[in-house]
This record gives structure tokens, sequence and C-alpha cells, in this order.
């Protein structure tokens, strides 16, 4: 325990400006989760290793002299055509069957990943230098890298992006069809099988564009992928699904919790603080639903 | 008793008597095995009788290993200096200190993970279906991050157990001790799950798997029942984690005692593997899956992992009932299942 950072309120201020980037990061991982789970159905433990593998081919770019910022651009590209491949090999089989089945299939999923990625990248914590040098604020006592601000502003970008593609194409409308009443959507003419795959790629599309930009910003490991997967969980079951603001907030919310909890408990306890809090969450919620003789489902 | 069962029982009694001296090499690997299906058993009794999937029954199994090596050391000798400095080489159990610190370790470790399911029990298991799984899975993973920032248990850098005793020359004994004492215990629970088999408690998990809400309705108290399921589970759990550590000689917090990525998924597979629900089922599936396993991790290490992963997906997509299941479907008439001709082909129109 270590309450240095109630003596030193500038340190509140960084904790929490760093928080609130690093949470718009998660709120996009976030978003993805709840796009799949809202109209497969399914929960993807995977997602992480989705994240990381998206952040490895901005390294690998990096590694090739590219900038790793484009990124950015490249990687979503990459990543749609592994999520649609993936959907056409494993999640087909697993959607409108019962929930735990996807979850532990997307489990052998992601050990796959995970030992893949070990063998073609290495077992080593690795970075891509953006090298957009830092912005100091008042007084040069908050220092904050120009990677997270550009990758809050990518990350907000994408979003509305998304949002507005959502609400505006065809294709978007059909997933939102689907979404409301997968039978109905299909009597209609939507040829469901193509926007499940759809969906799924861009899930893997948005677990691309936030793996480059943590790739730039923070650390990748190939086994550091759960965590993500249950953060981003986590914000989908705070804010409901389909709720994008509440997404956002809940996602900066996180953000902050992360880095108070880094400051007070630790760095050696920030992983289990997410997995804790994510259990207490869970536990609350059930509670204030026990109350009127429901629960979560 | 059936005259074939009790053939069935006294030559499976007899095969494990013999296992140890009949294959020497490989009595680690049968003392994993025994392991193995006692997890396997134990989760199913609440994964599969009692539609509660969880992934966080390692908690139970890393807090038994944790404990049972910290008793072990910390009767005798101070437990800070051991794990600070390797106190394997400074310190030394005699032969009765470490059956003593083993025995009393044991019992701690089978007591206290089941008080810890009854306690947190009546928080998490108001949560259903995947939320379950998750809320599991997140605790399990979690407990393995915390061990791992405690300093008196070893924090990162891990925790070695005692080492057998020096005086007992015999190069085989250290074996043999340790399967046998999991072999105990593998009856023990098998005898407990039989017996629960065939009592009214599994009737009662069974209702609350099928249909929580009416069972709840005919006034079966689910919430008592489902505590109780999950602290038998916590206690055979806590015992088979407490023989594992002894057995490794090396507690790591995230790789051995709380790995829920691995031995906590391994447990659910298992179970699946083999069928849910059934009492063979489970030690079927724990019986194939370590010769699968070990069958990768001899033939092709290095990619055992990715074998393993395309193993989880295939068991789960296609095989989502199990052995157990597959044979029940294509046999019924053995498991006893009537089936009314004409009410199946009824069955299959309306379809």
């Amino acid at each position: 325990m270590d309450f240095l950072i109630f003596q030193a309120p500038i340190l509140i201020v960084q904790a929490s400006l760093d928080g609130i980037l690093l949470g718009i990061l998660f709120a996009l991982i976030a978003y993805g989760m709840a796009l799949q789970w809202g109209v497969m159905n399914i929960i993807n433990i995977a997602q992480g290793d989705l994240v990381i593998l998206g952040g490895y081919i901005a390294y690998s770019m990096y590694l090739a002299g590219i900038h790793p910022g484009w990124g950015v651009i490249v990687s979503p590209i990459v990543m749609f055509f592994v999520g649609w491949g993936l959907y056409k090999l494993v999640i087909n089989k697993v959607v409108d069957r019962d929930l735990f089945i996807s979850i532990l299939a997307t489990f052998g999923i992601a050990i796959v990943f995970q030992q893949l990625m070990n063998f073609i990248f290495g077992a080593d914590v690795v970075v891509a230098q953006s090298e957009y040098g830092t912005t100091m604020l008042f007084d040069n006592s908050v220092t904050l890298p120009n990677s997270k601000i550009f990758s809050a502003f990518i990350s907000l970008l994408y979003a509305v992006v998304l949002v507005i593609y959502m609400k505006k194409s065809k294709l978007g409308r059909a997933i939102r069809a689907t979404a409301q009443n997968a039978r109905a959507a299909k009597i209609l003419g939507v040829d469901t099988e193509k926007v499940y795959a759809a969906t799924f790629g861009i899930n893997a599309a948005l677990c691309g564009v936030a793996g480059a930009l943590i790739a730039i910003t923070f650390t990748l490991h190939p086994y550091v992928g759960l965590p993500y997967t249950v953060r981003s969980f986590m914000i989908v079951i705070v804010a409901g699904l389909g709720n994008l603001p509440a997404v956002a907030i809940s996602g900066m919310g996180l953000g902050v919790f992360e880095e108070f909890a880094d400051y007070i408990l630790g760095t050696e306890f920030r992983i289990g603080s997410v997995f804790m809090l994510l259990v207490f969450i869970l536990v609350y919620r059930r509670f204030k639903l026990s109350r009127k003789r429901e629960y979560l489902k | 008793m059936k005259q074939k069962d009790l053939i069935l029982y006294a030559s499976l009694i007899t095969l494990g008597l013999a296992a140890p001296f009949i294959f020497p090499a490989f009595k680690v690997q049968l003392t994993i095995l025994c392991i193995l299906i006692v997890l396997a058993m134990t989760w199913n009794l609440q994964g599969g009788e009692m539609g509660y999937n969880s992934f966080g029954n390692i908690l139970f199994y890393g807090l038994g290993m944790y404990l049972c090596a910290s008793i072990q050391v910390g009767m005798f000798f101070p437990l800070a200096e051991w794990t600070e400095s390797g106190g394997e080489k400074t310190f030394e159990h005699t032969t009765t200190q470490f059956f003593q610190g083993m025995g009393f370790g044991l019992l701690v470790a089978a007591v206290i993970p089941t008080i810890v399911a009854g306690l947190i029990g009546y928080s998490i298991l108001g949560l259903r279906g995947h939320y379950f799984a998750i809320c599991t899975l997140g605790l399990g993973i979690a407990a393995g991050e915390i061990a791992g920032g405690i300093e008196i248990i070893g924090a990162g850098q891990g925790f070695t157990t005692p080492p057998f005793p020096k005086d007992i020359v015999d190069p085989e004994a250290r074996g043999e001790f340790f399967y046998f004492l999991s072999f105990v215990l593998l009856i023990l629970t098998f005898i407990f799950v039989k017996w629960i088999y065939g009592s009214r408690f599994k009737l009662i998990l069974n209702a609350i798997r099928d249909n929580e809400d009416k069972a709840e309705a005919m006034g079966i108290q689910t919430m008592k029942y489902k505590i109780v399921g999950w602290m038998v589970s916590a206690f055979f759990c806590g015992l088979a984690g407490g023989i594992m550590g002894g057995l490794i000689g090396y507690i790591d917090s995230t790789d051995v005692a709380f790995d829920g990525r691995e031995m906590g998924v391994f447990m659910v597979l298992m179970a699946i593997l083999g069928g849910k629900g059934t009492l063979w089922g489970p030690v079927i599936g724990a019986t194939l899956f370590h010769f699968l396993k070990e069958g990768f991790w001899t033939f092709i290490l290095g990619w055992q992992y990715v074998a393993l992963g395309i193993l989880i997906v295939v068991i789960v997509i296609y095989f989502p009932e199990g052995l157990m299941g597959w044979l029940r479907e294509k046999y019924p008439n053995r498991f006893g299942e009537v089936i009314d001709e004409k009410d199946r082909k009824a069955q299959v129109e309306l379809k």
C-alpha cells in the first residue's frame, strides 16, 4: 500500500489523464465485444489475443522500417480477413449454441493464437517506437506521451466512423436487424451467415486497430491477451450491449481505476485488481438484482 | 452390488495397486493421472450435475497447494526465511517431521478451501450461466496474480516444498508414497461421488441444472445445495492440490498453483471429453486426456499447445456430450433407456 498519490495532487491529475486515454482504447475493444455478443450471442475469450495479434502486425511493420503509426490502417484490414477466416473455420459452429460452448471453443482458439504468436514473434516483451515525443502540462509536472493522445484520437475516430457506418450503410442495417431478430431478418432476405461473418470480421478489425495502438503506446507479449478480454467483458456488462456512450464512459472509468490501483497497490497487483474488480462488479450486480428476485442472465 | 460390478471394482483396484510396480518408470505420470481424475470427478459434480460451469475450482486447488506446503514448513521452521533464501538448503525435515507436516498440511488444505467455498459461495453462486463461468475464471486468475505478489509465500520467485526426507534411502520410496497417497484420494473420491450418485442430493443438483426456478418453486432451498455442492468440490480440489504440490516440489503462483489457463480448463475439458453428468465419464475422459496430452508433449514438443488448443476446439464443437453421451446416443438400451419408436418418429416429424 502506498498513498503517495493522495499527498501529491498532481499525481491524481497524471493518473486520471493516463487512465482516460487508456480507457478510450479499452472502450474500442469492448465495443467489438458488445457487437459480436449482441449480434451472434457468443462470448469471445480470444478477443484479447486478436488485439495482441493486431499489435504484432503493427510491430512487424515497424521492424520492416515502416512507421508503426500506419498500423492503424493496415492492421484492421488484415485482421478483418483473419476474423472472417476464423468465423468460417470455427465460430460459425458455435453461433446459436450454449454460451458456455463458445467460451470454451474460443479459449481453445486463444491458446492456439498465443502459441503461434510465440513461435513467430518470440516470447520477449516488445514495443514499436513511434517517436511522437511527449507533451508536458502544468509546469512539466504532468507528462503525456503524444502516442497516447494519438491512440485516444484514433480510437474515437474509428468508433465514430463505425457508428455512422452501422446507422447508414446497408450492411450496418442488416447487422442491426439480425441482432434484433435473426429469424425475421432471414425471412426478409438478409443473408445472416454473411452478416455474422462480417460482424466477426469487423470485431477483429476493431481489435486490430486497438492492437496497433497498444503496440505504439504500451508493450506487447504473446501471453497478455486475457486481461484485455476481461476488461472488455467488464465494460460490456457494466454498460450493456449497444450503448456506445456508456461503453466509452465505463471504459474511461476502468482506465482510471487501473491507474489508481497501479499507484496505490503497486504494479504487481495491477492485473490482479482488474480481475478482482470483475468479480466485485458481478457480485454487486447479483445482489442488486436479487432484491427483486431476478438474476443476471 | 452386483457380481459384475464387484469384479470390475476388484480388478480396477488390483490394477491400481500393482501399477507402480508394473510401470515403475511412469509413477509420476500415474500419480498425476489419479489427481486429474479426482479433479475431473469433482468438477463434474457441479459442472455436469449442477450445471454451474466453473473455471474457478483451480482456486481451491492452488489454495490447497500453498496451504499444505506452508503448514509443512511453518510447523517446524520460520516460513519467511524458508521462502526468502531457499530454505531447503539450511533447514532439513526429519522423517517424522515430514510426514507429520504432510498429514497436518493436507488436513488444513482440505478444510480451509471448503470454508472459503462456503464463504464466497453465497455471492458467487447467485450468478448464473456464463456470468458464473466468467466470474470464476476471473477469481482463479486474480488469485494467481495476488499470490504472485505476497512475499511470505515466495511471491514471484516461487516456493520450494520440503524435499522428501533423506533418511529413507530407497530411491523408489518417494514416487510410491505420492502414488499411493493420490490413489487413496482417488478411491475415497470415487466412493464419495458414487454415494452421492445414489442419493437425493444428486437429484436436487439435477433439478437445479434442469430448471432452477422450478426447483425453487418446488420448495428446494437451491442456494443451500449449490453451496454444499461447491464445498464438496473444494474439499477434494484442496486435497488434490496439496498432494500435487508435494509431488512437483515447487510452487509457482501462476504456472503451478493457480494455473487457470491450463489446469483450470483441463478439468472442464476432461469432464466434457468423457461426458458431463455421468459417473464414469470424467474417469474415462481424464485418462484419455492424460494420454493425449502426454503424447503431445512427447511427440510434438514445441507444437503441444497448438495441438492442445485445436483439441479443445474439436472436443467442444463436435463432442459436447462427450464419450459417454455418444455411447448413450448409440446404445441407449445399455443405459437403461427405453425408446418408444412411435414417439421418436413423431418427434422427428415435429421438427
